[in-house]
């Protein structure tokens, strides 16, 4: 078990249960109550720690080793998944993963960000960070499931687009800014949730849908915490103000009315629970695609439109101000 | 009044809104460190005679070179706010207020239309000397507000990008106006009108990775830095250094990104032809 900076609170009450558990184990003394008293102390510890988590700890959450990706969502969701490979230019990204898959009867196409979850895959995966060839990998499932009338869903979490020098070579750019042009008319339904890291570019490149979610303890953002800090606050050391500052948790984002909703993790994070996160996300999921399917495809992009419309903060000024003299 | 137009005009008091125009009578060149008269870089286009760097200009600049005569900026009511309150080592109204002292301009995206050859064209064209060119909602708002312009008056469409990528300072909000943008052109191609996009010195970031990189037409300054992520970051991630011209106009123009690169000296002409196709 691998635990947080704020959740060591947590670390010593399971040290405890387990020597209890083993003294237990030995048969002597009945140690049972004590147990169930010790599992109850650890769960109201836990549902307060959890109660009142800041950004910066739901960042830590975001990138927990032992929370679920992609392909484990994937696998607990759907009766089938074919897993289908590459961009038909390049090569396959194998940060971006996705395929054709049945989700209780309706086929869909699902495309995610996808971590290693060890040292030698975290390398494969490329920590999450797409290239090109990812970002084209997937316009290609999504122009094929727009083909077919099947619905897309789109799971995000990724510390960012790579910022390599053969990125730059093959249009990081261009990739993305496709992507962003192609979902914005896609004639079919697409539901995004960000089950992990929503970072920037890289994020919204396959971040573009009818419906936006977010799972409780995620984050989405223009920029990571620490490459704001090194940026504005010419530092390392204020990821956690600009965590703050940045707003990014699941909640702000509500509020900004720039996601339609919020996925409840379960008590812990989606970690403690994998199972039980991919069950509620599935229901969300199965939901909000029966929905849209009720929809026209115009109605459905009209309505894109106007949501991505009208996102953005600014001021009218009354009077005309004469700033300069033409 | 830009200084293209003082220019045409003889006028040769110092502009009110001189953004990056340098002052004084030398001007000396960042590339080849050769020194001229502001005169004669002025009458180059703002290029340095001796090498032809170009220098970055603002859009009211652009506007006085491209438009036949008299052009009509629009949405000049929008003005950025600080939404989130955001402070890092200076609070953001703090930052937007001494930017738009510094430059008099109310944000980093001015929109115009006028003619060009007398043809219709709308443009938004951003300042990198308003907070790094960065875009917040303004700068999402402005291209939304021009694009719907451009359709109800079936006029061609043009963006001059000009910066450093994300406001920061507006967190989510500059990141969605990847979104916001890309969806507003698309409702710009379903209408059938022609985008072009023109990058400058520098386009990178969320803009290089939404709008800028969207035109029915890509095309660029010489030698501008074009790019999703800055050379630096480039250089620590991979731990080596970049290859020389790495991220220009040249560069992009080799790997297929860009149509054609234009100088600026011949850019009327070029985009006077651009608009006689569509
Ligand atoms: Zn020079």
């Amino acid at each position: 078990m691998v635990f947080l900076e704020f959740e060591k609170p947590l670390e010593s009450l399971y040290e405890q249960l387990e020597n209890l558990k083993e003294v237990g184990e030995k048969g002597d003394i009945d140690v049972s109550d004590k147990i169930k008293e010790l599992e109850n102390k650890i769960k109201s510890e836990r549902k307060e720690i959890y109660s009142s988590l800041t950004g910066w700890q739901k960042v830590q959450l975001s990138r927990h080793p032992e929370r679920p990706y992609s392909l484990f969502y994937i696998r607990e969701m759907f009766k089938k998944f074919t897993e289908l490979h590459g961009d038909r230019y390049f090569k396959d990204d194998k940060a971006i993963v996705g395929g054709l898959a049945n989700l209780d009867g309706q086929t869909v196409v699902v495309i995610g960000h996808q971590k290693g979850v060890n040292t030698k895959m975290r390398q494969y995966r490329n920590f999450g960070m797409a290239n090109p060839e990812g970002y084209r990998k997937a316009l290609r499932l999504m122009k094929m499931a727009e083909r077919f009338d099947y619905p897309v869903i789109c799971l995000i979490d990724t510390p960012g687009a790579f910022p390599g020098l053969e990125a730059e070579e093959r249009g990081q750019a261009e990739a993305i800014a496709r992507n962003l042009f192609e979902m914005a008319r896609l004639r079919v339904p697409i539901v995004c949730a960000v089950i992990g890291e929503g970072a920037s570019g890289g994020a919204i490149g396959i971040g573009l849908g009818d419906r936006v979610f977010m799972l409780e303890n995620t984050w989405y953002s223009v920029i990571s915490p620490e490459s704001c800090s090194s940026i504005l606050w010419r530092s390392w050391d204020y990821k956690e103000q600009a965590a703050e500052a940045l707003k990014l948790t699941a909640d702000h984002m509500l509020d900004f009315k720039l996601i339609d909703g919020i996925i409840k993790e379960p008590l812990g994070g989606a970690h403690n629970s994998p199972e039980e996160m991919a069950k509620t996300l599935k229901k969300h999921l199965k939901k909000e695609v029966a929905e849209l399917m009720e929809m026209t495809p115009d109605e459905r992009i009209s309505l894109r439109v106007e949501k991505y419309s009208r996102m953005g903060q600014y001021d009218t000024l009354k009077k005309k101000v004469a700033v300069k003299s033409k | 009044m830009g200084w293209f137009r003082r220019l045409k005009d003889g006028i040769t008091t110092k502009t009110v809104n001189k953004k990056d125009a340098p002052d004084g009578v030398w001007y000396k060149c960042k590339k080849c460190k050769e020194a001229s008269t502001t005169k004669e870089f002025k009458e180059n286009f703002y290029k340095c005679p001796k090498c032809n760097a170009h220098a970055r200009i603002g859009s009211e600049d652009y506007f006085d070179l491209i438009f036949d005569g008299k052009y009509t900026e629009l949405f000049d009511d929008l003005v950025s706010k600080d939404f989130l309150s955001f402070t890092d080592l200076k609070p953001y109204d703090k930052r937007l207020e001494v930017a738009k002292k510094k430059t008099g301009l109310l944000d980093a995206m001015t929109v115009a239309t006028g003619k060009t050859n007398k043809k219709s064209l709308t443009i938004a064209a951003m300042d990198f000397s308003f907070i790094g060119g960065s875009m917040g909602s303004v700068v999402g708002e402005k291209i939304a507000k021009a694009i719907d312009y451009s359709i109800e008056n079936r006029t061609a469409f043009m963006i001059i990008s000009k910066s450093g990528g994300a406001r920061m300072m507006e967190s989510a909000f500059s990141l969605m106006q990847m979104a916001k943008t890309s969806v507003k052109l698309a409702q710009l191609a379903d209408a059938k009108l022609p985008y072009f996009s023109f990058m400058t010195d520098p386009t990178t970031g969320g803009v290089t990775a939404s709008f800028a990189m969207l035109g029915d037409i890509n095309f660029a300054e010489p030698e501008a830095l074009i790019g999703f992520a800055g050379p630096r970051v480039i250089r620590e991630t991979i731990k080596q250094d970049l290859p020389e011209g790495f991220q220009t106009s040249e560069f992009l123009l080799d790997h297929g990104f860009l149509d054609f690169i234009v100088d600026r000296k011949d850019l009327k002409q070029k985009i006077g032809d651009l608009v006689c196709y569509f």
